[in-house]
């Protein structure tokens, strides 16, 4: 049903995603779909890495990690953005299509006050996309 | 295993060989998340609540005291100014050697990024940026203002009063010669547009970039000095700096935003007859901020960016429409002309020894360097934000020469205008215009002024809009000690802060005292960008080139 599966990762708070990457590993395993796994990041230093390429190369390491559990295929994607606070929002949908990724899937947060003021990042995409979205909370 | 390809809409992951400073602090490691309500902070903790809590204290004190503390501020702003002048001048002349160092050196050959690193931006988009943020607003009052100023103290000649010199006049002074008080008056004031000031700036922005882009400290102002400081600049000499660098980004913008917003009134009265009382002033504000808030909304590149090449493209639209309607052949050779006399007089100029025109020399420059000084954490973390991807070399040549002979052909174009129009058509009331209204009173004897004169009013308020959006990008990164992806919400809040802080020194008072205090942090801000200069070059030093 889905040919590949795009994980958007904060590596900021990796442990916030253990439930959004369990989903995406166990529906990579039924559909045999490929992971990509995208990372954000501005291109100053940030408490990730010091670097872009340091960015990347933890990116990758993560992507291995992580398809090494699930025992699936996957890449990492890293995006790098001058502004990524503002910037996601557009960015996700463009890397989405990029990337020919049918399926999202993403953790997400129960929706707030400021939700009315801000949409959350997934339902942004989710209006903004063709591919299917599935929002983990 | 393997990382794709940046895609087109990517920015290219610049690297390369760069010498990371090896250091156990991570970025983000002193921050908190509080939450207040709905809304989640990511801030540094002593940076960001002290600042806020001395913001408050110093705006409640101001407007408490009004009227009876803008003595003593002002006092020590003049005393510092005066006393300090050589300080203040030999530091300007400083920045300026080291910049020209790491232009002919192999420094220079350092590329800001990694050795692989390609540019974020444009050159346009670039230029446009470090034009906005450095000065374009002051362009805007200062343009006619200034070279009437000097011209006209100049072909007034020296006055001397129980053997101190009461005249205002650069060096010697052009007595009775209007075409040397002419050339005296347009090298005075390029000298306080030119190289100066923009070497203040690269020397800010470089090591900040440096620091950040090839080392990995995080991009704030305490970075810049891991080379002199260790590991200590994570502690409160790092806490002191940054908070310093926020107060003096703060208070510079809100006065500044405020006494802006009269001047604005004022214009806006002169063009359309708008009354120009606090009622129209408070608006200013908050169209500014609103419009602030909707940019930084928007993002770097959606914000910021269009609205520095929304006012690059008005300005230089008003630029050429003087030149065009003005005395054009006047103003073309008095390009040449003028950039002859800066040369010609930018050794004497910036002398900080054995001259006699202390007034001009101690409440023109040394004011000037001042405030350029206190200006530059604030202009110099924008500017490096936007600069990764060039070579050092690159990056002091742009930040240095092309805004310098940008300033050059705005003051030729505008003052020129305005000194030709005083000298042969008589329009002496340009010289007796309030400092806000000369450049109205200049359009007025040019064709189309009501057209003109509503692009100036635009063009003041656009790049007010823009610092107000970049102060606030610069402020929220340094408060969260060095991250620029923090909550959306606290760049809103210094935005929206800085525009109820300017309302309330309005309205309660006490705006030209906490602008003379502004301005008063240029001093230990010299010191500081003196030992930053150390911190370049050694930084330089170890990286591949």
């Amino acid at each position: 049903m889905f040919s590949k599966i795009i994980v958007p990762v904060d590596l900021t708070h990796a442990d916030r995603l253990s439930r959004a990457l369990e989903v995406a590993g166990k529906l990579a395993k039924l559909y045999d779909a490929p992971i990509v796994y995208v990372g954000v990041s501005p291109n100053v230093p940030t408490e990730v890495a010091h670097s872009p390429a340091e960015f990347e190369a933890k990116l990758a390491a993560f992507a291995e990690a992580e398809a090494a559990a699930h025992g699936v295929a996957a890449s990492a994607h890293a995006f790098f953005s001058h502004d990524p606070a503002i910037d996601l929002d557009e960015a996700l949908p463009k890397l989405v299509k990029e990337l020919g990724g049918d399926l999202v899937v993403m953790a997400s947060h129960v929706p707030g006050f400021l939700d009315r003021l801000w949409h959350s990042h997934g339902a942004t995409l989710a209006g903004h996309t063709d591919a299917s979205i599935f929002l983990v909370r | 295993m393997s990382v794709d390809a940046a895609p087109e809409s990517s920015i290219p992951a610049p690297e390369g060989e760069v010498a990371l400073i090896e250091t156990d602090y991570s970025i983000g490691q002193d921050n908190v998340q509080p939450r207040l309500g709905p809304i989640g902070l990511d801030i540094h903790n002593p940076v960001f609540v002290v600042s806020a809590l001395v913001i408050v204290a110093f705006v409640i004190i101001g407007a408490l005291f009004a009227g009876s503390i803008d003595p003593y501020f002002e006092a020590l702003r003049n005393w510092l100014t005066s006393n300090f002048d050589w300080f203040f001048l030999i530091a300007g002349n400083v920045f300026v050697l080291v910049c020209v160092v790491l232009i002919v050196t192999p420094l220079g050959a350092v590329r800001l990024g990694g050795k692989d690193a390609t540019p974020d931006y444009s050159y346009i988009g670039w230029f446009s940026m470090l034009f906005a943020a450095g000065m374009g607003i002051g362009l805007m009052f200062f343009g006619v203002s200034e070279p009437i100023s000097h011209f006209t103290s100049s072909l007034g000649g020296v006055a001397v009063e129980d053997g101190v010199r009461t005249d205002w006049a650069p060096l010697g002074a052009a007595v009775g010669d209007a075409d040397a008080a002419r050339r005296l008056g347009m090298a005075a004031t390029i000298f306080h547009w030119g190289l100066h000031p923009w070497a203040i700036y690269a020397v800010v922005a470089l090591a900040l970039a440096l620091f950040s882009f090839n080392k990995g400290l995080p991009l704030t102002i305490r970075s810049m000095f891991y080379p002199i400081f260790g590991e200590r600049i994570w502690g409160w000499p790092g806490h002191i700096v940054d908070i310093l660098a926020v107060l003096a980004t703060l208070f510079g913008l809100a006065t500044s935003l405020g006494l802006g917003a009269q001047q604005a009134a004022g214009g806006l009265n002169f063009v359309f007859g708008v009354p120009a009382g606090l009622d129209t002033q408070l608006v200013l504000i908050v169209i500014i901020t609103a419009m602030a808030l909707i940019s930084v909304l928007r993002g770097l590149d959606g914000g910021v960016k269009v609205l520095s090449e929304i006012n690059m493209g008005l300005a230089a639209l008003l630029l050429l429409f003087v030149l065009l309607v003005g005395p054009t052949l006047s103003i073309l050779s008095g390009f040449g002309a003028n950039l002859v006399a800066y040369a010609k007089e930018v050794v004497p100029l910036s002398m900080p020894f054995g001259r006699a025109d202390d007034n001009f020399r101690q409440g023109w420059t040394s004011f000037y360097w001042a405030w350029w000084i206190s200006w530059s954490p604030f202009v110099g973390m924008f500017i490096a934000r936007v600069s990764r991807g060039r070579t050092v070399r690159e990056f002091v040549i742009a930040v240095l020469i092309v805004p310098a002979i940008v300033s050059v052909l705005w003051m030729t174009v505008f003052g020129g205008t305005a000194i030709t129009l005083i000298n042969q058509a008589g329009l002496t009331e340009i010289a007796d215009a309030a400092l806000e209204l000369k450049l109205f009173v200049m359009l007025e004897g040019l064709p189309l002024s009501a057209v003109t004169s509503l692009v100036g009013v635009v063009l003041v308020i656009v790049f007010f809009v823009t610092s107000s959006d970049s102060g606030s990008l610069v402020i929220d990164t340094i408060t969260a000690g060095g991250k620029v992806d923090a909550p959306v919400s606290q760049r809103v809040f210094w935005c929206t802060f800085e525009g109820l802080v300017a309302m309330v020194l309005l309205v309660g008072g006490g705006l030209a005292a906490l602008q003379a205090m502004a301005v008063s942090t240029g001093f230990p801000f010299a010191i500081v960008l003196l030992l930053a200069c150390y911190s370049i070059i050694r930084g330089l030093m170890d990286e591949p080139r």
